[in-house]
């Protein structure tokens, strides 16, 4: 009897670090998925001070775009993802030229306010078209495989997902570390007027920007439907807040802080959802948020600059 | 300047304008005349027009963009039914306090929210907005989410008429003073206000927690009304369908919040079976009027007898403000 | 009565002033005293730094070390709301009014600090508001006499022309009743004969509601016709003080404006 005693004390701590690992990899793919969306908010921001509030709903079409890819086209998951993000791609321009360029030089609420419309319009629009109900991703899409090593259960779609995640991560920072394009990107978000004057074309620069945010947001779109398996016309709301909430977290505007605060609040979430509560799951997004803008606006990897008078 | 008979004159011919509306309304209510789905719509609007008129002094007057409005309005709600319901207040008693609550709200929010600028701060106050919807969500005491049910009908028009009269007057009356116009200094240049001895830190938070005030007012009458509320109901799309009111009207014109509520008032009445093409036009509302006409209808110019005296060629000296 | 000895004769007095902005110094080792009634100048090359020192006085900024004093107080670290109130008020580099409203509410603005009504009385319009809004009205509209701007009440501050647009900024500073009126490059963009007036307004304010002028300016007819001490400000620093004679010849004041050598 004794000799059991200690076999099951040492049994239950390895329990507990199973489930906070199991934990850890499912918020991993959570948090790749927010750190997606969260790119594209901090990309908008870095280059054009606006909080692109559109920007979960365009994550949104993504998601449909790949829906139906599957469905109507009969692709594979790669070349739906590769469509929605074209797809998506050319909705953030246009949606850019329309709506945010003839106010790039008013105040950042008339932005605020004509961005809250857009994403009222892309929900709605969509519900107007397809209907308010939910879609299913078909099940041939990807055929999921539960993986078990080490008492851990990872399915497949969690190695899709982060593997897919790090591949564009690593693509993004290639075009704006090494190329033209990311260093007119770096140039106009530091200081719009100097970039004009060196020559960059900064419309240009600022559709090319909304263009790969968008498209990040559509790959996180495929990958919600494909790990959550249906998609809604109003889906892009609560994941879009979160990923805001990730990049500000991260600190805004900057990219490696978009990644990281994706990260951290995808972990968080399913830390909270998983050992506390998941009713006020969705609340604890914006208590962070709060917080964060109490204490230290500018995020982690944030300066802080003051306003010259 | 024979200007100085006027002013009784004005006053006792506003005074009659709304004396007629009032009783006429009344009327038509009393004999049945104006149906339940005139008095919904009614209902309705003058609800709308509370939370237009006390946005704007946040949103239109102060400069500070709020999107968490509704959230204030679900205070105002859910304290005057408990207070109708579980504690038998008088409906008085129990708007009273739930404008208080939510005024109270508005300032404990509003006192760390205000240090932030811009978007920030419309970030933060629709998360202190959801925030408030996910919390009452979660109280077993008022309902979770199924909220709390046959709250008994107290908004009648007579208090309905009453509580536009008050908001509309308290707003007014503000903005045209001293203090009004040191909140608007807040909006046009924070800084030089500060320079020229304006705590604007406290003004603003002064706009939010009137404001808030206000909502909650909003809210009682429509507990009061609808009979039903739920945590839902005071969403951030509730706080978005105020903004366009605000927008559409005019960031800082009274009158331009009191006609847009009015309109869209109608449009949602029209648009009842179309839910998705309301909201279609109000996002077009939204950046159609950002893009193409940024102050709105009014501006921040407001109705006024100014207006006939412009027609009859008079000219108004300094004392007339 | 604080004891520090006979120096606190002085209306404005700075003390080792320093502020840098993330690693840059803008502000070094800045002392500076000022007295009742005095017009002093402050000149120096462009991103010496003035609006900066300007900008520390009157609490837009905070200091990172030193001490101000006003009238014997201390007025370091505090809001710029504060520092109005005890009696400091500035007009700015660029014209700061507030642009969508008249000229009248522009004045009435500034008179706010000393508001003769509550706000239940205003919002519940007891009588003691209307008297009230007379008072400021009437208060405002003298000031707007003074300037000459009295039959422009009505119109939006920023539809005035430039030098009405500089005027009204004087006038609402000087609504706001201050012991010193700080200026900051207010003959910018104005014709020699414009700031041959502006000249004579400056000194007439002082003269006639027995205040000191601290002011900021790069047109150098203004500085040595109107200020009675200048001090140069290069990189932050002081390099030199003194009558506008002194100053006129002080090599290193030249030196600094030309940037190289002279003699």
């Amino acid at each position: 009897m004794s000799l059991s005693l200690p076999f099951t004390k040492a049994h239950k701590e390895v329990a507990i670090l199973i489930e906070f690992t199991q934990q850890l990899i499912n918020g991993l793919s959570l948090g790749a998925i927010y750190a997606l969306i969260a790119l594209g908010y901090t990309m908008v921001y870095g280059i054009i001070m606006l909080i692109n509030f559109a920007h979960g709903d365009i994550m949104m079409v993504g998601a449909y775009v790949g829906f139906f890819s599957i469905s109507v086209l009969g692709n594979n998951i790669v070349v739906a993802m590769v469509f929605a993000m074209v797809t998506c791609a050319a909705l953030g321009v246009v949606i850019e030229k329309i709506a945010y360029r003839p106010l790039r030089n008013s105040t950042r609420i008339a932005a605020l306010i004509t961005a809250i419309g857009v994403s009222l319009f892309l929900e709605y629009i969509t519900i107007f078209l397809l209907g308010p109900n939910q879609r299913v991703y078909p099940a041939q899409a990807f055929t999921v495989t539960n993986y078990h090593i080490a008492g851990l259960s990872i399915s497949n779609k969690d190695v899709f997902v982060i593997a897919c995640a790090v591949v564009i991560m690593i693509i993004l920072q290639y075009i704006i570390k090494r190329t033209k394009t990311g260093k007119a990107m770096r140039a106009v978000s530091l200081d719009k007027d100097a970039a004009l004057l060196m020559g960059v074309s900064v419309d240009r620069t600022i559709s090319i920007t909304f263009a790969i945010g968008s498209s990040l947001a559509a790959a996180a779109g495929v990958m919600i439907g494909v790990y959550y398996n249906t998609v809604n016309p109003l889906m892009g709301i609560i994941p879009g807040l979160k990923a805001f909430v990730a990049a500000v977290l991260g600190g805004i505007g900057i990219i490696p802080g978009a990644m990281v605060g994706g990260l951290l609040m995808g972990i968080l979430e399913t830390m909270v959802s998983g050992y506390g509560s998941s009713l006020y799951r969705d609340a604890f997004a914006f208590g962070v948020l709060i917080l964060i803008l109490l204490i230290k606006p500018t995020g982690l990897f944030g300066k802080n600059t003051g306003e010259k008078v | 300047m024979q200007k100085m008979n006027i002013k009784p004159v004005r006053f006792a011919v506003e005074v009659i304008i709304l004396v007629v509306l009032f009783t006429v309304v009344q009327y038509l209510i009393s004999t049945g005349l104006l149906n339940q789905y005139y008095q919904i719509n009614l209902t309705s609007m003058c609800i709308n027009i509370i939370l237009a008129v006390s946005l704007n002094l946040i949103n239109g007057f102060t400069g500070q963009l709020s999107l968490g409005h509704a959230g204030f309005m679900a205070v105002g709600a859910y304290v005057s039914a408990v207070l109708t319901m579980n504690a038998g207040m008088p409906f008085l008693v129990s708007c009273i306090a739930a404008a208080l609550a939510a005024g109270v709200a508005g300032f404990l929010i509003g006192v760390p929210t205000l240090r932030l600028k811009g978007d920030y701060l419309a970030i933060a106050t629709l998360g202190f907005g959801e925030i408030i919807r996910v919390v009452l969500q979660n109280i077993e005491y008022v309902g979770g989410p199924a909220g709390i049910l046959g709250i008994p009908k107290l908004s009648t028009w007579p208090w309905l008429f009453g509580s536009v009269l008050l908001t509309v007057l308290v707003v007014v009356n503000l903005v045209n003073s001293s203090y009004g116009r040191a909140i608007v200094s807040v909006r046009e240049d924070e800084i030089a206000a500060e320079l020229m001895g304006i705590n604007t830190t406290r003004y603003k938070v002064l706009a939010f927690s009137i404001g808030a005030l206000f909502a909650g007012l909003a809210g009682a009458l429509y507990a009061h009304f609808f009979y039903v509320i739920k945590p839902e109901t005071f969403n951030f799309l509730k706080s978005f369908d105020i903004l366009v009111m605000v927008v559409l009207g005019g960031l800082g014109s009274t009158t331009g919040a009191v006609i847009a509520a009015i309109f869209i008032t109608v449009l949602t009445a029209v648009l009842q079976s179309f839910p998705a093409i309301r909201m279609i036009l109000y996002a077009l509302i939204l950046i159609i009027v950002m893009i193409y006409r940024p102050q709105g209808l009014m501006g921040n110019k407001e109705l006024g007898w100014k207006i006939f005296g412009r027609l009859w060629g008079e000219k108004h000296g300094p004392a007339e403000y | 009565m604080a004891d520090c000895g006979v120096k606190n004769m002085a209306l404005l007095n700075i003390e080792n002033l320093h502020k840098s902005f993330g690693g840059l110094s803008a502000v070094l080792d800045f002392n500076f005293h000022l007295e009742p009634q005095e017009l002093v100048g402050l000149i120096g090359p462009n991103g010496a730094g003035k609006t900066t020192v300007f900008n520390l006085i009157t609490g837009v900024y905070k200091p990172d070390q030193g001490s101000i004093e006003f009238n014997g107080n201390s007025i370091t670290g505090l809001h710029p709301y504060d520092i109005c109130k005890k009696g400091i008020a500035r007009t700015f580099q660029n014209i700061r009014l507030f642009n969508d409203l008249t000229v009248l509410d522009n004045v009435r603005i500034a008179l706010h600090k000393d508001v003769p009504y509550r706000l239940g009385t205003a919002i519940f319009r007891l009588p003691g508001f209307f008297q009230g809004e007379k008072e400021i009205t009437q208060a405002a509209m003298q000031y707007l006499e003074i300037f000459h701007l009295e039959s422009k009440y009505d119109e939006l501050a920023c539809n005035l022309p430039y030098g009405e647009q500089r005027r009204l900024e004087i006038a609402r500073a000087m609504a706001t009743r201050p012991r010193l009126l700080i200026l900051d490059e207010p003959a910018a963009g104005m014709n020699p004969i414009e700031t041959r007036e502006l000249m004579g307004l400056i000194r007439w304010i002082r003269d006639e509601f027995d205040l000191s002028i601290l002011l900021i300016e790069h047109d150098m007819s203004l500085v040595m016709g109107v200020c009675e001490r200048i001090y140069v400000l290069d990189y932050g620093q002081i390099i030199a003080q003194g009558l506008p004679e002194d100053i006129r010849n002080n090599k290193r004041v030249v030196e600094a404006y030309l940037g190289e050598e002279v003699g």
